[in-house]
């Protein structure tokens, strides 16, 4: 670097002599740089600057050689960090390296070497100029003319018909984003409705096994799903079941229960409440045992479980959904009849 | 190589010609590159913030290509058998197992995906600050007014984007993000419903939306990123940038340095910075680490669930909303869901594109702006974007109440009782503070322009008195805070006028002149020449004052330090000398 000009190349000489285009600013004072005057201070900056990009390429290799060497399983301890991947954090700082200091060398030479003079460049009108205008709009009059668009009064408005009825089929076509086969039930049905019915059996979630009430202590919480999930989820290939049939189980002492959704819906103070929060969906798990409380973590709904599931905090409008339980011949408790209310979130159709 | 003589150096340059003719010949290229290589672009540290939008946009798009080389948008059902231990055998979607394998099978493969997401952040983050800067400068103002209504639309699609790909790995988090999505889709009147049925195909979850969001996330949202990007730049380059006041700077001018070489080496070199960052960032800090949360169902969700730093005002305003549903003629309303999720979003975003052309209303304000204001001397427009920030701010909190909660020993409930009150209280007092805030600097402006600054230095003179000299302002400060325009509020309508006729647009008329007061009337004005003159007189005093006192020092370093100008003898010592000197070289 021995040379350094304000001029933009141009290039061979046989070119028309260069205009930059630009000048200088007003005449204010203006402080030169070190390594503008002194030849040994601009050495050292154009030392810096290569000096960057070699490490640039250095860090390069050893990227590859990181990438063959390192097995991709190692942790090693770093004092800030904790334990990291090895080769997470060898592949990113020499990959980021070698790029940052490609950066860091350019600019080094932008603020060292280039010059610092400041330049003043005028703006130009934005608008066109009054001939231009003028041509446009004879140009749009002469259109207007030979077209016959202002005189065609049918072509105009049934073009204009024909431009707002084109995108129908476009969003007509959007229906089967969901191909419900004839006869199917509604959306609102398919949220009114789950897998509980009278007599089905409560399992626990995840592992499927009928529980028995002495199962659950007093300020116990299970979660736990129908019977035939497992079935159901693995012929519909989908977790939609799951995601309306999840329900909790709590016992309490029953002389703590204020209140529920129906006479005697609880069994020796075991009640049902469904698991899906009604604000916007999330799975709620936060039983606090004291209160009674459940707790959503999405947005911190709170509903009084001994309470009917009423909601004492957040935003959710509707009390939690009660199952009614009870236990069979085998002495498991199951669902004694159906959600009597949607479970999950509201929706316009629910009333 | 010099302007004088130029001459072809080496072989590489003539090949390079012979490339530059070569192309100019076909596309009339040297045209524009005559015209663009030496364009002068202003220089301040806050024209960065939208580079910094621009590269990590880039970052994003090519850590992306790389994720979909080993990405699996699918949602059948796998057993994972990769390399990470504790998730061996369990049944997950193909799309969080080919996750898994990004992150620990394949090698370097968590340094992309952790980049693409760091990086993500970042993209988000800058427009946001630069968005801040272009504000509170008045830079959307005509002529860029169509600028800002693109930048509004980025944001908006950089939310998009940054919500889709969220969605992609399909781990417990993500899952739970989206569950609240539909829960939001649902709660819209009339459509709502069918609405969810449809983004879903059919019931919640599904199979369909990994592929559906798949499409989005990587084609659709990128496509339109691309597209308007494309449009936001062509409009700086065309309109050419704003700038600050200073020295020499007018409105019809452009001060700062130019393209080739200045800029290609500082915007080329900041690419490389940007890029060189969001690779460290992404080596040396986890984020989201998918494996800890597991597969995703819909029955379970862990504590503290938070999304990602751009949604949490909107998972805020759910939060904090006050439970009010409506039951009419056997429908459901959900205000609690439809007012912070749909309505005030809706009202943000417009609120923030219309904006440039409520104030051009308001103020009547039809000239070009290519001088920026500096924020004070536009306090009512300060105090608006006070306002905003304020709000958004509260949101945020709210969007992170249960980690405050447990963080800080409070009680849910009383944050957000607390949010649900300061989110009406708080902004107006912003609002009002920042504007009397701008307001004492516009005083403070004034004073300095006639009283010059205060040295510090206290002088006893003969008789006893302490006096503290004042110093003219130096020309840098001069010229900024000259800058400033002084802008009278429009003059109230009249309502009949004088042949009794009445005005038509009366009302709006003097609803626009009382709203001009407000953003105006209580603007400093700037000192006049004689003002300023009388007042030097003073400065002038305190410098007669002081002058025996220099005759003991060395008077001409006291003098120099205060106009920023430190110079050798013998060196070429103004912008325009210097600039010669260059130039001749």
């Amino acid at each position: 670097m021995t040379e350094i000009s304000t001029g933009p190349g141009t290039g061979a000489g046989e070119h028309a002599p260069a205009k930059l285009g630009y000048s200088p600013v007003a005449d204010i004072p203006h402080r030169p740089r070190v390594a503008d005057t002194d030849p040994k201070a601009a050495r050292r900056a154009e030392r810096q600057v290569s000096s960057m990009f070699m490490l640039s390429m250095l860090f390069v290799v050893l990227f590859i050689i990181a990438f063959v060497a390192i097995d991709k399983s190692a942790n090693v301890y770093l004092p800030v960090f904790g334990v990291v991947g090895a080769m997470n954090i060898t592949l990113g700082f020499t990959m980021g390296a070698a790029i940052f200091l490609i950066g860091a060398g350019a600019i080094q030479w932008a603020k060292k070497l280039m010059p610092d003079v400041e330049v003043v460049q005028e703006r130009h009108d934005l608008s066109s100029p009054a001939e231009a205008t003028g041509e446009a709009a004879a140009n749009y009059e002469r259109g207007k003319e030979e077209s016959g668009f202002a005189r065609f009064k049918i072509i105009r408005r049934t073009l204009i018909g024909a431009m707002v009825l084109f995108p129908i089929p476009l969003i007509v076509m959007l229906r089967d984003l969901w191909i419900s086969p004839p006869g199917s039930p509604s959306p609102s049905e398919l949220l009114t409705t789950t897998l509980w019915k009278d007599g089905t059996r409560v399992v626990t979630d995840p592992t499927y096994l009928p529980i028995r009430p002495e199962d659950i202590p007093v300020g116990g919480l299970v979660s736990a799903a129908p019977a035939d999930l497992e079935e159901v989820q693995i012929a519909e290939g989908n977790l939609n079941a799951r995601a309306k049939a999840a329900i909790i189980l709590v016992r309490m002492d029953p002389a703590d229960i204020v209140s529920q959704q129906g006479d005697g819906w609880d069994y020796q103070g075991i009640v049902a409440y469904s698991k899906i929060c009604t604000h916007v969906g999330c799975p709620i798990a936060l039983y606090e045992q004291r209160t009674h409380h459940l707790l959503c973590p999405c947005h911190q709904s709170t509903f009084d479980l001994a309470d009917s599931g009423n909601v004492v905090f957040g935003p959710a409008a509707r009390r939690m959904p009660q199952l009614p339980i009870g236990v069979d011949v085998e002495g498991f408790i199951v669902a004694k009849a159906p959600f009597a209310e949607p479970v999950g979130p509201s929706f316009w159709e629910r009333g | 190589m010099s302007t004088t003589n130029p001459t072809v150096s080496s072989p590489i340059e003539a090949a390079g010609e012979g490339v530059a003719t070569y192309v100019d010949q076909r596309v009339g290229s040297n045209k524009f590159l005559s015209r663009n290589l030496g364009k002068v672009f202003p220089d301040h540290w806050s024209f960065m913030l939208g580079e910094i939008a621009l590269y990590s946009f880039i970052v994003v798009l090519l850590s992306g290509v790389y994720l979909t080389l080993f990405y699996k948008a699918s949602m059948v059902e796998v057993i994972y058998d990769g390399s990470y231990v504790p998730l061996k055998g369990i049944e997950m979607s193909e799309a969080y197992s080919s996750s898994l394998d990004i992150s620990f099978d394949v090698r370097g493969g968590l340094l992309i995906r952790q980049m693409h997401h760091w990086a993500a952040l970042i993209f988000i983050a800058a427009i946001a600050v630069h968005m801040f800067r272009v504000f509170f400068t008045g830079a959307f103002r005509k002529p860029r007014e169509f600028n800002w209504i693109i930048g509004v639309g980025l944001a908006t699609l950089a939310l998009a984007a940054g919500f889709s790909g969220y969605s992609l790995p399909d781990d417990l988090l993500s899952g739970t993000g989206l569950q609240i999505a539909r829960g939001i889709v649902q709660s819209i009147p009339i459509v709502g419903t069918w609405g969810a049925f449809l983004l879903f195909g059919g019931e919640y979850p599904g199979t369909d939306f990994i592929s559906r969001l798949y499409g989005i996330h990587i084609l659709l949202v990128p496509g339109l990123i691309l597209a308007l990007v494309t449009v936001h730049l062509m409009l700086v380059w065309t309109q050419k940038h704003t700038q600050f006041p200073g020295p020499g700077r007018t409105n019809s001018n452009v001060v700062g340095y130019p393209l080739m070489p200045v800029y290609m080496a500082k915007a080329g070199g900041f690419f490389f910075i940007v890029f060189g960052v969001c690779t460290l960032i992404a080596g040396l800090v986890t984020l989201n680490p998918i494996w800890i949360f597991g597969p995703y169902t819909p029955d379970q969700v862990s504590a503290g669930s938070q999304p990602d730093w751009y949604i949490g005002w909107l998972d805020g305003a759910l939060r904090i909303m006050p439970n009010i549903e409506t039951y009419l003629f056997g429908y459901t309303i959900s205000w609690n869901i439809l007012i912070p999720a749909v309505i005030m979003p809706g009202i943000v975003f417009t609120a923030l594109a219309l904006y440039p052309f409520l104030e051009a209303w308001v103020t009547g304000d039809k000239r070009e702006h290519h001088l920026l204001d500096r924020p004070r001397n536009n306090p009512t427009r300060t105090g608006i974007g006070v306002m905003a920030i304020t709000f958004y701010g509260l949101l945020w909190i709210g969007g992170g109440n249960d980690i405050i909660a447990t963080s800080f020993n409070l009680t849910i409930n009383s944050i957000t009782w607390f949010l649900r009150l300061t989110i009406f209280v708080l902004p107006p007092i912003a609002f009002v503070v920042t504007r009397r805030i701008c307001l004492a600097l516009q005083r403070r402006d004034r004073d300095k322009l006639l009283h010059g600054y205060e040295t510090g230095r206290v002088l006893r003179l003969p008789h006893g008195e302490f006096i503290e000299v004042h110093e003219p302002i130096n020309y840098k400060e001069m010229a900024v805070i000259t800058s400033k325009t002084d802008i009278t509020p429009l003059p109230a309508p009249v309502k009949v006028d004088a042949d009794g006729v009445a005005n038509p647009y009366y009302r709006l008329k003097s609803m626009r002149a009382k709203l001009s007061h407000f953003f105006y009337a209580e603007n400093i004005a700037k000192p006049t020449a004689a003002e300023i003159e009388a007042a030097q007189h003073h400065v002038a005093h305190d410098a007669a004052l002081e002058a025996p006192l220099h005759a003991y020092e060395d008077a001409d370093e006291l003098r120099n330090g205060h106009g920023g100008v430190l110079h050798h003898l013998g060196m070429a010592d103004t912008n325009s000398k210097q600039f010669a000197e260059r130039t001749e070289q």
